[in-house]
């Protein structure tokens, strides 16, 4: 199971990193997700899949699954949802005022 | 007593929480800001000589036990790193009022510099992965929020590269992260380095350290991945690009220097690398600062060869080596913001920063010329300040360990580091007077009083060696011994 969450998450960096290097604007905001996709499958997959119980106390079980890198990943999901909402933003503005959502073109010189 | 170690992160938090009700009454927020970094500052005062006298505090968050719950560890060198860090806020605290429109200030820039500081000092005083790289989070939110502030053009198209380099290296330590707790299990730092000392090091272990060094290595703006630094740290407002040239890179380097002295030490190989890494540094960084005639981008590109100075300290090993970057380290943030608020009381007096068009400032603001004539001297690392004796430790230690290109290396670029911004000096100020030029000698006095509390701070650690060497040369070997560390913090 490890070894297809593997490659998954292997295909979704490849993808982002893939649209990173796009120039339009929003392909890139894309790429960002699916690389934060890629990180948090990865650190799921890492924390190894055991089969077990959700990790809520249950005095009749004894196998959970390992409760830190679910912790993890939930922080880890907020920070990349406020980042990725704040770069939208971003990337909204500085179309309107460049009049361009391409990156070749948001190029700056020494002049202004 | 144990709670001092989380109140340099508290007090600007909540201060940076209240700033958001007053927003718009500006004459309150900014003398609420100053205070809460001056009470700040006298209190990291403190917490040092407290942490001087009893050890390393280690708080244990909620009274968990250390590996399993967060640990707030502060000892010599995180609380003289959040010390210096309290003492450019207090200058950009001074310095705000005077450079930022009303309408910037208006629009949350004190919570953003205060949430800037909690994140600054949470990373250094942090003792878990995770939370470094939350911490690493907190201060690149208000950095992003910061570099925008105004929403000018030229600012919303760097910013967006700005925050892009940032959010992939985030995921990248994330990721490394979960490659780390895969084959440890752990992310409490100490816990960390016991394990990696048990399995002494192998393959895999050596590239997750890689990886982290090319996360950590990211931020800090290490060859080659400095590409990123220079422009978006040029475009906010001077007093925001003194604290991002003081602040952001150093909590990179910063890790650099705890990960590789605590837990990825066994491998030699990494840091036959490291040196390669610094020359590299030093060299590109001193040549991009001689390449542009914008006076703001001499000094970013001058942030790049001080990173190259401490990596080279870290990775020749040695005492000398590790108390050298902590030197470098200290001053150079102090300098750094120096340097950035002074080029951009230039630039708003001269009403330009490009150097072709500014000349003969001398004659209308002598303060500011001799202020800015020290700091190059205290950058360049001249025998009586701070700058000299950082870089002669560092020399030392790399002919203790028998590098010696890296020693010339470093001693060349200093030699460019001192044309570059002498440049500045010789073009800039002298000259003939500019006559165009009506001088605001007011504005002028207000921006030299925050420089002048800086460059007093360099002045100090450079004709006060002898009082600060003993305590940095003891925070050099307690680094080259992690045991003391790992002891204080899981105690065994």
């Amino acid at each position: 199971m490890e070894i297809i969450m593997s490659i998954l998450a292997g295909v979704l960096f490849t993808t982002g990193v893939y649209n990173l290097l796009q120039k339009q604007l929003l392909r890139i905001i894309i790429g960002t997700a699916l690389i934060s996709h890629g990180a948090h499958l990865f650190i799921l997959t890492m924390g190894e899949l055991k089969r077990g119980a959700p990790p809520i106390l249950d005095y009749s079980i004894d196998q959970y699954t390992d409760p830190l890198p679910q912790a993890l990943i939930l922080t880890s999901i907020v920070i990349s949802f406020g980042v990725t909402s704040l770069l939208l933003v971003l990337a909204y503005r500085a179309s309107k005022e460049n009049g361009t959502d391409n990156m070749d073109k948001l190029r700056g010189n020494e002049n202004d | 007593m144990s709670n001092l170690a989380v109140l340099p992160i508290v007090i600007p938090l909540l201060a940076g929480v209240l700033a958001i009700f007053f927003h718009k009454k500006l004459p309150v927020v900014r003398i609420f800001t100053q205070v809460v970094i001056a009470i700040n500052l006298v209190m990291t005062v403190f917490i040092l000589w407290y942490v001087n006298q009893n050890g390393t505090v280690v708080l244990e968050a909620g009274d968990w036990a250390a590996p399993f719950g967060i640990v707030l560890v502060a000892d010599m060198l995180s609380v003289s790193l959040v010390l210096t860090t309290n003492i450019v806020a207090f200058a950009c605290a001074l310095y705000a009022p005077k450079s930022l429109s009303e309408k910037q200030e208006e629009f949350y820039f004190y919570t953003f510099f205060l949430l800037l500081i909690t994140g600054v000092s949470g990373a250094f005083t942090t003792g878990d992965l995770f939370n470094l790289f939350v911490f690493f989070e907190v201060l690149l939110m208000a950095s992003y929020g910061l570099i925008v502030l105004g929403g000018e053009r030229v600012q919303l198209r760097e910013s967006i590269k700005y925050v892009l380099i940032n959010l992939f290296s985030s995921m990248l330590f994330v990721t490394t992260v979960a490659f780390l707790y895969s084959v440890v299990g752990t992310v409490n730092m100490a816990q960390i380095s016991q394990r990696v000392a048990e399995s002494e090091q192998t393959g895999i272990l050596t590239g997750i350290g890689i990886l982290l060094f090319f996360v950590f290595g990211t931020k800090a703006a290490l060859f080659p991945l400095y590409y990123w630094l220079p422009k978006p740290y040029i475009v906010p407002n001077p007093v925001v690009s003194a604290l991002f040239g003081a602040l952001l890179t150093k909590v990179g380097i910063y890790s650099i220097l705890r990960v590789f002295s605590l837990i990825f030490f066994h491998e030699q190989m990494v840091f036959d690398f490291f040196i390669w890494i610094a020359g590299f540094t030093l060299i590109f960084g001193a040549i991009g600062a001689l390449s542009t005639n914008n006076i703001k981008m001499v000094i970013a590109y001058n942030i790049i060869p001080a990173i190259g100075f401490m990596l080279m300290g870290i990775a020749v090993f040695n005492g000398n080596g590790f108390s050298g970057s902590i030197y470098y380290l200290i001053q150079d943030m102090i300098i750094k913001s120096a340097l950035f608020l002074l080029v951009g009381a230039i630039a708003y007096l001269a009403g330009t920063s490009d150097l072709r068009k500014i000349r003969g400032l001398i004659h209308h603001y002598p303060l500011l010329g001799w202020l800015f004539f020290i700091s190059a001297f205290v950058l360049a690392g001249i025998p009586p300040f701070s700058g000299f004796i950082g870089k002669l430790l560092l020399i030392e230690g790399a002919f203790e360990e028998g590098e010696i290109a890296i020693a010339i290396i470093g001693l060349g670029a200093s030699l460019l580091i001192l044309y570059s911004v002498m440049r500045i000096f010789i073009r800039g100020f002298w000259g003939e007077k500019d006559e165009s030029i009506v001088p605001d000698r007011k504005k002028a006095r207000a921006f030299a009083v925050p420089v002048i509390f800086l460059l007093f701070f360099n002045v100090l650690l450079g004709v006060g060696a002898e009082w600060f060497y003993p305590s940095i040369e003891s925070i050099g070997n307690y680094l080259l011994d992690p045991e003391i560390y790992i002891q204080s913090v899981l105690k065994e």
